[in-house]
């Protein structure tokens, strides 16, 4: 009986402030858009959009261990699948979600079948070759129909819905959070269970979770698919955000932003994608303002202060740090 | 009687000049102007693949100083604020709303690109923010009937395309052409030009395209490719460094077609002394501005005025590089329509005058060549001369084409 | 039949220089076991100090020599100031660290040198050898030093006992440090090797590419392929992967599939022939115990 109560009152001691927490970031969330600009809440709602890529690349990289220097190839089919359908087919722009997530998908799993023979340097080249690729395809004059080629296609910014009395910035700010909100969710039930171990499992110890009974062709198969997939959503709505698709937007400068903001939010987790996705909106932005001349080498010195402080990520230096908190709270109150 | 008859159109001529002097004096400002500033802004790749371009931006930013350290416009400093996107279209979005929503500014000066001036075309117009003096040569920006916010500056990329293609059927009416061009849509947009300016006959006298990218360390395969083609009049359609090479490739192989060179790239300093002046005697190319490194402009007074101007506001930059040229040029046209304004400066006022330049000269345009524009007439220059290179200097060639 | 030759001889010129860079690439992963991203953006650097040093009236050589050399302590300094806090973090934290050394010294030289292209001389002749006009003296020359640090580069790793105790520290830093081996210094070495060779990849490629600070970016990858198709822990195959990938990628866009694709599939094909051979084509293949 008191073994019972105090393991409740412990759950509820425990749910207590994390549920706080929760409901407080989601109060903060939904309050940003009405008291910030219209620029800032774009800006915003780009680190939501960034924040769904990075979360595909920390399910490849990070759980399952295989590396990605291409997920800039399944943004970019993503942004296009929805700029196409809106452009051509007059598609409503909350159904190239899916249409887009479907596209890549297959294509992610398509591409993570050959590269199951690869590990480790070699399927870097792999995805390298992915991400470089797709510019050129982009801009093939035969497609040039389709994609409008060199010029890129201008997509027309979706108002809010049932005449809210809301601006078409804070409208694509809340789609954009709910989409997060359920992909996350999505990823976070997939993480933490039997996926997700199997996940991890293949990548510390391919041959012993083999012999466990991991299929793990089907499983890393199916990651670069669900991972392809993220990244996909994320760019048709980063499509729908920035108005504007062009092939050269999708360089292989792109991709390495991504591999960057996982890695410094956190790759092996999940809200490091939020963290990632800030840094890699925001910090261009403060190095401008620190250097005029230089501000790349600015950003270059925060990539280099960040891996020293906290190498495996944001998120990680948030728990030692909170762990070191708690050990002295504790040893002040013993 | 008399005195009354005279008095009383007095006291009105008096009365409505009394009434009316407020108005003289009447100031209207728009966004980010007060009486001893005007803050104005610009997108420009600093970095990334088109960093090259970020000189145009740094030659803005020297310009903008030395009218500020001579009283300003009208008594008032121009602030510009450029930043960098990174030739990216999202960051250009994001950088240019930041502008418009949190600077302030009045207008956007001279951003650099194509599709990252695509990527706020209706954005600004939506906004009715001048996006005056665009940098790139690309046809849309002088469409006032659907984007009445937006003017280029320099002569398109198609019209250049189609001085070319009747200089081509004039004289070489019997040619096979060779293209090289940048895959982007600045090469595109060349080549459209000269495919419409060659009619019927393109499809007969074009026997080899080739295209490269900007990631690509070397043309020099194209090159073999094209001479192989038996072409022996070759458009060049490339960006200085490329440029540079091809012309220098094309020489080392025994290659010696006509060669016409798009004017990004004719720059004797940046472009054609690395690839060799001997290797680039008799090529071809147009021109609506003074070649810094050209001795024939060196005692003009225009060139005098802009090499001092080098030497104390941008003294890290290459004199002879033509992008600070431009980039002047450039400015010099802001600086009229900005002088222009008085002290109406409402972004209406600013379209308004940026749409009735009337002959305006500048130090650094060809002479005889003016800028120009209407209110159904977005192109401020429009008119180019062909030039042949002798080994030293750019020989102008035939009369001045356009309008 | 004339062009197809002149294809294959450019190629096997931009497949030197690609070539040059992948022996870099190869020297620093044998020395650390990482692929060091920022390398042709140190060689572009060095290429530019060497220009400064030229333009300041130093004579070729003279300047050649000092920017290897000076490469050569930045190269270790940068190992054992920069890298050395994260040597023991994750590997993709240390990618990170690369990245970040590539775009500062990137903007560094566009800062410093502005954007407009240079030229950089060859110590080569420039007049083309009589009759054969498929390749310029200095495409020979830029070949010839390749091979010739390809060949120093083999000897030093096989023959020396430097070298192979920095295959050791590499390959198994706890055994090699019981067996007296000051690990440490041994990946600094590597790194300054590493940059020494960078530089003169970077002074052997400028004056065909004309110097830039963008005018290592597109080479990089190339030799990222090359020293991978061959194998990254076979300079000799990084030099062959040079060559191939150069060749590969002029045929292809002469004649398989035009300009537009040719990297496209360039790398497709380099990706196939990984998959059939994943440790490369000279590469040995890792029998790993479990």
């Amino acid at each position: 009986m008191k073994t019972e109560t105090t393991a409740s009152a412990a759950k509820a001691k425990f749910l207590g402030p994390r549920l706080a927490g929760w409901v407080a970031l989601a109060i903060v969330a939904c309050a940003l858009p009405f008291l910030v600009s219209g620029y800032h809440t774009f800006q915003l709602t780009l680190v939501l959009v960034y924040s769904i890529a990075l979360l595909g690349l920390n399910m490849l990289t990070g759980y399952n261990g295989q590396i990605s220097l291409g997920h800039g190839a399944f943004y970019a089919l993503g942004a296009y699948t929805a700029a196409i359908l809106m452009n051509s087919l007059d598609v409503p722009y909350w159904a190239t979600l899916p249409a887009s997530a479907a596209i890549c998908l297959v294509a992610g799993f398509l591409f993570g079948l050959p590269a199951l023979r690869l590990e480790g340097l070699y399927l870097a080249l792999a995805t390298f070759a992915l991400g470089v690729t797709m510019p050129p395809l982009l801009k093939y004059r035969h497609f040039d129909a389709l994609t409008g080629g060199s010029q890129g296609i201008v997509i027309i910014k979706p108002d809010p819905p049932f005449g809210l009395p809301i601006s078409q910035d804070q409208w694509l700010y809340f789609f954009t959070l709910v989409i997060v909100v359920a992909l996350f969710a999505l990823a976070r039930n997939l993480l933490r269970g039997r996926v997700g171990r199997a996940l991890v499992a293949i990548r510390d110890h391919p041959v012993a979770a083999e012999a466990m009974g991991v299929n793990s062709a089907m499983y890393k198969s199916m990651t670069f698919g669900v991972s392809a997939m993220y990244t996909g959503i994320a760019g048709a709505l980063g499509a729908i955000a920035v108005q504007f698709v062009a092939p050269d937007s999708f360089d292989i400068f792109l991709s390495i932003s991504f591999l960057v903001g996982s890695v410094i939010g956190g790759i092996s987790s999940i809200a490091g994608a939020v963290f990632g996705g800030a840094f890699i909106v925001f910090v261009p932005n403060i190095a401008n303002q620190i250097s005029k001349a230089a501000p790349w080498a600015i950003y270059g010195v925060f990539l280099i202060g960040f891996m020293y402080l906290m190498p495996g990520g944001i998120v990680a230096f948030l728990h030692i740090a909170a762990e070191r908190i708690k050990r002295r709270m504790r040893k002040s109150s013993s | 009687m008399k005195l009354k008859q005279i008095i009383t159109p007095a006291a009105l001529a008096i009365g409505v000049v009394l009434a009316s002097a407020p108005a003289f004096a009447a100031k209207h400002y728009g966004p980010g102007v007060t009486d001893s500033e005007i803050k104005i802004g610009q997108c420009m790749p600093y970095s990334g693949p088109a960093s090259a371009y970020g000189e145009f931006g740094k030659a803005h930013e020297a310009y903008f100083k030395m009218i500020n350290d001579h009283g300003g416009i009208n008594g008032r400093k121009v602030d510009l604020i450029s930043l960098d996107d990174g030739y990216s279209p999202p960051k250009t979005v994001e950088q240019t709303r930041k502008l418009v929503e949190q600077d302030n500014v009045l207008l956007i000066f001279g951003s650099l690109g194509t599709p990252t001036n695509s990527a706020v075309h209706k954005y600004l117009n939506a906004k009715k923010v001048p996006q005056l003096f665009v940098a790139t040569g690309a046809t849309k920006w002088g469409d006032p009937k659907h984007f009445p916010w937006t003017m280029g500056w320099q002569p398109s990329y198609q019209q250049e395309g189609r001085i070319y293609a009747a200089d081509i059927l004039k004289n070489h009416p019997h040619a096979k052409i060779g293209v090289l061009y940048q895959n982007d849509d600045y090469g595109k947009d060349y080549l459209k030009g000269l495919v419409d300016g060659l009619g019927a006959k393109a499809k007969t006298m074009i026997v080899k395209e080739v295209s490269y990218e900007t990631s690509e360390p070397t043309i020099d395969s194209q090159i073999v490719a094209l001479k192989g083609s038996g072409a022996d009049v070759f458009v060049n359609i490339t960006t200085p460094k490329f440029a540079a090479q091809a012309i220098r490739q094309a020489y080392d192989i025994g290659w010696k077609p006509v060669q016409y060179l798009n004017n990004v790239s004719n720059s004797i300093g940046a472009v054609l002394k690395p690839a060799g002046l001997e290797k680039s005697v008799g090529i071809i190319s147009s021109t609506y501005y003074k070649d810094a490194a050209d001795p024939q402009w060196a005692n003009d007074p225009g060139m005098i005025k802009f090499k001092e101007w080098m030497k104390k506001y941008l003294p890290n930059g290459d004199p002879s590089d033509n992008f600070n040229v431009i980039g002047y040029a450039q400015a010099e046209t802001m600086e009229h329509v900005l002088k222009a304004c008085g002290n109406d400066l409402t972004r209406a006022n600013i379209m308004k005058q940026a749409a009735h330049i009337k002959n305006l000269e500048l130090g650094l345009l060809l002479p005889g060549l003016k800028v120009n524009t209407t209110p159904t007439d977005f192109f401020p220059l429009g008119q180019l001369q062909l030039e042949k290179f002798d080994g030293k200097e750019w020989k102008l060639i035939g009369s001045v084409m356009g309008k | 039949m004339s062009t197809f030759l002149a294809q294959v001889f450019s190629g096997l010129v931009t497949g030197g220089v690609y070539a040059s860079l992948a022996l870099a690439l190869v020297m620093i992963y044998q020395a650390t076991h990482h692929v060091n991203f920022a390398q042709g953006e140190m060689a572009m650097f060095s290429t530019y100090l060497a220009w400064s040093l030229i333009h300041a009236g130093l004579p070729y050589w003279l300047a050649f020599a000092l920017t290897v050399l000076i490469s050569f302590v930045g190269g270790v300094v940068i190992e054992r100031v920069i890298i050395r806090p994260v040597e023991n973090a994750p590997v993709l934290s240390v990618v990170v660290v690369f990245i970040g050394l590539l775009v500062i010294f990137n903007s560094l030289a566009g800062w410093i040198y502005t954007y407009t292209i240079k030229s950089f001389p060859s110590p080569f002749p420039s007049q083309p050898l009589s009759g054969f006009e498929y390749i310029s003296p200095h495409g020979i020359g830029a070949i010839c030093v390749t091979l010739f640090v390809l060949v120093l580069l083999y000897a030093f790793f096989r023959f020396t006992p430097l070298g192979l105790a920095m295959r050791a520290a590499a390959q198994s830093p706890a055994s090699a440090r019981l067996v007296g081996i000051r690990v440490g210094w041994m990946l600094a070495l590597g790194w300054g090797l590493a940059a020494a060779i960078g530089a003169v990849a970077g002074m052997m490629v400028a004056p065909i590419v004309y110097l830039d600070p963008n005018m290592m970016s597109g080479v990089l990858l190339y030799a990222f392929a090359a020293a991978l198709l061959g194998g990254i822990d076979s300079p000799g195959g990084a030099v062959v992967g040079g060559f191939i990938v150069g060749v590969l990628e002029n045929l292809v866009g002469a004649y398989v599939i035009g300009n537009d694709l040719k990297l496209s599939l360039a790398l497709v094909l380099i990706v196939g022939v990984l998959v059939v051979k994943p440790a490369g084509l000279f590469g040995r293949t890792l029998v790993t115990r479990v």
